[in-house]
């Protein structure tokens, strides 16, 4: 259950941003998660809403965009996606793999007023 | 009022993981994040490396767990310098609960430091602390399907430590799976088979140990 402090972590960024943009509420915040990032978007929502609670970033909604794992053969220079955690080039079997997605935890945009 | 902020949120995390890094560089001192569920024998294994090694390696260690002070105790007995972190109910160690430990060492003293992290076969995995390489246990009694469940962790490690293998004879549990299925998720993983108990195993662990800090000095 470290989506608490990953939600911490969120609500720091976003107040810094507001106070830059003298903004005084958050209507949104849209984020990638990719799909290993260990991450429960459920979790990660709940963690939010009770940490903003009572606070200028109470009641904003969470857009969670669930990122898919893809990975480039650094052999066969082949990029796809990783199914089932298998970390292994579909096309030539080298375990020599890039991760391109999938392992994102970040920030993307805020709606605020 | 839309406003584009295209940011890692872990990215305080891992700044000051990178600035931990960067004092144990200047102190050429080798870091292990080491991690595993609950039970699963990183103490058992720190005790046991700690004996063995006494005489080729200065180790240290941080003790995270969620509450008590007895794997610090455990470790104290070796007479090594060790300090104890209680999360007060976080699933992890960061970076920042690592350098609040650094004025209790003596870095220029140490040639290993290993961080064990709270028992958690989930959340110490997406968390940096400024170290070299993350290892981890798994212990044949919590059964063979464990990297394709919780693949994160398998991915992340350099090593996998599987131990209790003397209890091989009384499970369910196939070595070979496990190997595959963690080769799988992480197909460069180096691993060992190991019994803390019997200290089967434990010699090629060491020999790689003793390696590994070697070649770290020479870099």
């Amino acid at each position: 259950m470290h989506e608490m402090s990953i939600a911490q972590s969120l609500i720091d960024i976003i107040t810094e941003e507001m106070l830059k943009h003298e903004a005084s509420s958050l209507k949104s915040v849209r984020l990638h998660v990719g799909q290993m990032s260990g991450i429960v978007p459920d979790a990660l929502s709940f963690g939010f809403e009770v940490l903003t609670s009572d606070t200028k970033l109470a009641g904003a909604e969470l857009i969670i965009e669930v990122i898919p794992l893809t990975g480039r053969c650094l052999d066969c220079k082949r990029e796809f996606d990783i199914e089932d955690y298998a970390f292994e080039c579909p096309h030539c079997g080298s375990p020599n793999i890039k991760t391109i997605s999938g392992q994102d935890l970040s920030i993307q945009e805020i709606d605020v007023d | 009022m839309k406003i584009s902020v295209v940011k890692n949120i872990l990215e305080a995390n891992d700044r000051i993981a990178q600035e931990n890094r960067a004092i144990f560089d200047e102190n050429n001192l080798m870091v292990i994040n080491l991690m595993s569920s609950p039970g699963a024998g990183k103490t058992s294994l720190l005790e046991k490396t700690i004996d063995s090694l006494k005489n080729d390696l200065k180790i240290g260690v941080i003790e995270g767990d969620v509450q008590s002070s007895k794997d610090a105790e455990r470790i104290a007995q070796k007479e090594i310098p060790v300090v104890q972190i209680n999360t007060g109910g976080a699933c992890h160690l960061d970076g920042n609960m690592i350098r609040d430990t650094f004025k209790e060492f003596n870095f220029e003293d140490l040639d290993l430091l290993v961080v064990e992290n709270v028992g958690n076969l989930v959340c110490p995995a997406e968390f940096k602390v400024g170290e070299d390489f993350k290892a981890m246990i798994l212990s044949v009694p919590e059964g063979d399907d464990k990297p394709s469940k919780y693949p994160l962790m398998f991915h992340e490690s350099k090593l996998l430590l599987i131990n209790k293998i003397d209890l091989i004879p009384y499970l369910d549990c196939s070595i070979e799976n496990i190997k595959k299925e963690a080769l799988k998720v992480n197909p460069h993983l180096t691993i060992f088979e190991i019994s803390c108990k019997s200290g089967e195993g434990l010699d090629a662990w060491y020999n790689w140990l003793k390696e590994a800090v070697k070649a770290r000095k020479s870099i």
